[in-house]
């Protein structure tokens, strides 16, 4: 694409009749791909090494995916590859070539965002419901597992007949017992021992370790009733070499979808709330993830816990945004107007120093002015104002103020970079016309410039808008949301903003709940779509000024 | 007509990276799934704190060779490897096993994502503390390389002998001519972890504990012991003393010590390095209490865990019970780590240095922070409750809340 531009500034340069001169590097890089372009040979080379490399690394992906069984992933790679070759080899469809690349990310990194976490939005996914309800009854069997109070160790070899699995037990008498899935213990004859603890019976083959790792999900499954009565319970072996005698307190009953505790009696069950729930209402977790519609939201709109904080929150970030914006831009106005003033000596000089806080990173910004801003030790109450306690972080008014303060510091050389641009670009004439009319300076300013300054810097200021809206770093950096509000019953403090509170509500402490967090964040996105839109349409108002 | 196909190079350009996304995404799936490689002779993927990946390299690469069992050892963020590890074992992605701290325990088990261990035998060769924190609802889960306790790091070239209570602590330092004797970091939010010790000599542990271990029923945060703590905290504080400030974060405590205002610092044996560095003659001592009865920090214990998902536990429990827990490998993981192993025969060779052995007698009165989902309750208040009795709140009011909201928040 830059080669279209150079040749552009090249064309209007040889319009303007200047000299031929010889051509530099750049000049006959392009000329050299217009005749590849030209030529069609070239060109099509390239477009079938290219096409050929993108081919190739889809059918790798293709490959890999169907051997992870990811049909679906598989089938849109496959669609995508075939409708890419389809565009580029054919002669017509030009806007479809350009369109092409940029759908193609638009849909990866925006689209499928959007989508998947609006669908985790819907389901209860967080802690406690993490999984499917397979992996829920196998993580809820295994911990049901309990050892047999002061049972010793049984030192053991896993040996084979017919691909059947046993285990060859030795007892702490020196005995030597043999048994499998469904078959007890029973004593066994021909053992072959070794250091005193068997390794194998006449007539079955000893696994090695290796074969022993290979059969990992047998080994684990099996389970050798201890004798007769199903209340001893059963040797399992989690290493194939020793073995240990487990009971089990739960019960699973697939067909009736209920977990029983065989200790207590209770039973659990599956009521469609993700978890096997009591009569009681206890819960046994892990739980596994279901969809539960629109209850996340519900939740937070209506849950007196989260609703209360959520109104105050959100007032707090529209003012945020509204008074960053506002304030950064009017500061950065008026240093462009002060800098753009011709009369003004070492304005490149001034110019380079208001940039130097747009240059620094903002959340390491933020955490040097956390520092400063120490009620005890920070620089601006122990040197600046020699001593002073004012509670800068610590106060709720006072920290709302030092968090406009600090954005306004880390925001306006931005909007500073912007002003400066539009204003240079307000051609002299208009000016000095208005001038001639008698207009004043700032009647010049009022009427001439700020209209046409907006006219390029509203959709920016929107963008800003949309930016603090959402301006994480800033807040979680220098306060945390602090200080907090002690009588919220959520986590909340005086300065946080919708999505510090939203981290906080879904990823603080041990509890996590994603679903609620996707929740928020979409009626998050529709608040900033809807501003923004409304915004945007207002905007065209003013361009009709031109 | 020359524009149409130079955007056409373009366009393949941007094809080719956005195939190779796609592709990378997909290889992903590769790297873990490890099921082509169990028909092999397997293969472990284990996830390691960064720092630690080059301490177990040598123990992996030994065990690889005993056994043909290739030891894939992947160095992770400390600070995202318990979300990673809850988040990517359901889709199978995850590793076989994990590094962890005893502490997410509970948020593990609540979210199925580890299996019970069998240490067997092995069991009785651990310090006490590192089995009693590896145990969750009576079933153990966790293999313990390493307990970590705070205790008192003194200056001893300005406090040449240890001190004996709180008190004695604060005249010892305000006698040398500090202004500041004593610091501990807190922070606007509080820190109830470098609290406790203090907390725990008043008598008000944060719950009861039966012989399945924490008891989520048994709160006793609000109890008369906690309500003596408060007070004392009061007192200790922005109106009192001055000994406690929330201003003094982790930072402006290390540069205190560092510098030498303060001669003792109430940190973990990762500030240690610092100080020794910095020129300080530290001397580790027990935790100084404002009571009569012993001042009882958190021991927080680290392990591995197994993943529930795991297709190769015969080998992950093989190469957990009876290699990671062996004398040699915890040697060799103190070595990198510098704190104290969990096994009993390595925790006694370890003592020889003269810091190890300071924190290891602190850690004699350690209890294991309670790993149950319930303290995930208590944490968000918690903190925020000290800080503000600190910053010269009514004591008793500020506490009771704080008993009432963390009840609250644990029956929901």
């Amino acid at each position: 694409m830059t080669t279209t531009t150079d040749e552009g500034v090249d064309g209007a340069k040889r319009a303007s009749g200047a000299p031929p001169k010889k051509p530099t590097k750049r000049q006959r890089q392009a000329a050299g791909i217009a005749d590849a372009a030209s030529g069609g040979l070239g060109l099509m080379l390239v477009k079938i090494v290219s096409l050929g490399l993108v081919d190739a690394i889809a059918l790798y992906a293709l490959f890999v995916l169907v051997v992870n069984d990811e049909w679906l992933i598989a089938a849109i790679v496959a669609v995508v590859a075939i409708f890419v070759n389809w565009v580029y080899f054919s002669r017509k469809r030009l806007p479809a070539k350009y369109l092409t690349p940029g759908v193609i990310f638009l849909v990866i990194f925006q689209i499928f965002v959007l989508i998947y976490t609006s669908y985790v939005g819907f389901t209860n996914y967080g802690t406690g419901h993490n999984g499917s309800k397979e992996q829920a009854v196998g993580a809820l069997m295994s911990a049901a597992l309990d050892r047999v109070p002061d049972s010793p160790t049984y030192p053991v070899a896993v040996v084979d007949r017919l691909g059947e699995l046993s285990l060859v037990v030795t007892g702490p008498n020196g005995g030597v017992f043999i048994g499998g899935e469904e078959r007890p213990l029973e004593p066994a004859s021909g053992a072959q021992m070794e250091n005193g603890v068997a390794v194998g019976v006449d007539g079955y083959t000893t696994l090695s370790f290796q074969e022993i790792v290979a059969r990992t999900d047998e080994i684990t499954e099996l389970a050798v009733p201890f004798s007769d009565d199903p209340n001893e319970g059963a040797l399992r072996t989690p290493d194939g070499r020793s073995a240990y005698q487990y009971t089990s307190s739960l019960e699973y009953d697939e067909a009736a979808g209920t977990m029983t505790n065989l200790d207590t009696g209770v039973v659990y069950t599956d009521i469609g709330t993700g978890a096997f729930t009591s009569d009681a209402g206890d819960e046994l977790l892990p739980g596994w993830q279901i969809t539960v519609g629109f209850d996340n939201y519900l939740k937070a709109l209506t849950d007196t816990r989260l609703s209360g904080p959520l109104a105050y929150v959100t007032t707090w970030t529209f003012a945020f945004a509204a008074i960053s914006v506002a304030s950064t831009f009017f500061l950065g106005l008026f240093l462009a107007i002060v800098f753009n003033d011709m009369r003004m000596r070492g304005r490149k000089l001034y110019r380079t120093v208001l940039i130097l806080p747009y240059a620094v990173p903002s959340f390491l910004s933020a955490l040097v002015w956390a520092g400063m801003m120490n009620e005890s030790f920070g620089f601006i109450n122990q040197v600046l104002l020699g001593g002073a306690s004012v509670p800068w972080l610590t106060d709720p008014v006072m920290a709302k103020v030092s968090v406009l303060l600090v954005n306004l510091w880390l925001g306006f050389p931005y909007m500073f970079l912007v002003c400066t641009g539009a204003l240079q670009s307000i051609p002299d004439e208009v000016v000095e016309a208005a001038t001639v009319d008698g207009a004043r300076p700032w009647g010049i300013f009022r009427l001439i410039k700020l209209p046409l300054l907006l006219v390029t810097v509203a959709p920016l200021l929107i963008a800003s808008f949309a930016f603090n809206f959402n301006n994480f770093n800033i807040i979680y950096m220098l306060t945390n949301g602090g200080p907090r509000d002690t009588g919220a019953p959520i986590p909340v403090g005086y300065t946080d903003i919708l999505i510090t509170m939203v981290y906080k509500v879904a990823f603080t402490g041990q509890t996590r709940d994603y679903g609620l967090a996707s929740a928020y964040s979409i009626l998050i996105f529709i608040v900033v779509a809807v501003i923004s839109i409304i915004a945007f349409r207002r905007t065209k108002a003013l361009e009709e000024l031109n | 007509m020359k524009v149409n196909k130079k955007g056409l190079l373009a366009g393949g350009a941007i094809a080719i990276g956005a195939t190779l996304v796609l592709a990378g995404c997909a290889g992903g799936d590769t790297e873990t799934d490890d099921s082509d490689a169990t028909a092999e002779g397997g293969s472990l993927t284990v996830w390691v704190d960064s720092e630690r990946v080059d301490a177990l390299q040598g123990a992996a690469d030994a065990y690889s060779e005993e056994t043909g069992i290739t030891v894939e050892l992947v160095g992770k963020d400390n600070n995202t490897i318990k979300d990673d590890f809850i988040q990517q074992v359901p889709t199978g992605e995850g590793p076989d096993i994990t590094m962890g701290a005893h502490d997410w325990l509970g948020e593990l088990s609540t979210n199925g994502v580890v299996a019970p261990l069998e240490l067997g035998d092995s069991a009785d060769g651990y310090l006490p503390v590192a089995i009693n924190a590896a145990t969750y609802d009576g079933t153990v889960y966790m293999l313990p390389y390493a307990v970590e306790n705070i205790a008192v790091l003194r200056n001893a070239d300005i406090v040449p002998e240890a001190v004996g209570s709180f008190d004695e602590m604060i005249a010892a330092g305000e006698d040398a001519g500090l202004d500041q004797p004593f610091v501990v970091e807190q922070g606007a939010e509080g820190n109830p972890y470098h609290l406790y010790p203090f907390q725990t000599a008043f008598g008000a542990p944060v719950f009861g504990s039966d012989e399945n271990g924490y008891n989520a029923d048994d709160l006793q945060l609000g109890n008369d012991g906690g309500q003596e703590f408060a007070a004392w905290l009061s007192t200790e504080g922005k109106n009192g003393t001055g000994n406690f400030n929330t201003d003094i974060d982790g930072d402006i405590a290390k540069q205190s010590f560092l510098d030498g205002d303060s001669a003792f610092w109430l940190t973990g044996p990762w500030n240690v390095g610092s100080a020794i560095d910095a020129g300080i003659n530290v001397a580790i001592d027990p935790i100084p209490s404002p009571t009569s009865d012993a001042a009882q920090p958190f021991a927080g214990v680290k392990g591995f865990f197994l993943s529930s998902e795991s297709e190769n536990k015969v080998a992950a429990n093989d190469f957990l019970v009876n290699y990671l827990g062996s004398e040699d490998v915890q040697l060799a993981l103190f070595e990198a780590g510098n704190i104290l192993p969990a096994l009993t025969a390595a925790a006694e060779t370890a003592s020889s240095d003269p810091i190890i052995e300071g924190f290891a007698t602190v850690g004699q009165d350690a209890v294991p922070m309670p790993a149950i989902p319930a303290m995930g309750s208590v944490w968000q208040y918690w903190g925020i409750a000290e800080a503000s009795i600190i910053n010269g709140e009514d004591p008793s009011a500020t506490w009771t809340k704080l008993a009432e909201d963390v009840q609250s928040a644990i029956d929901g």
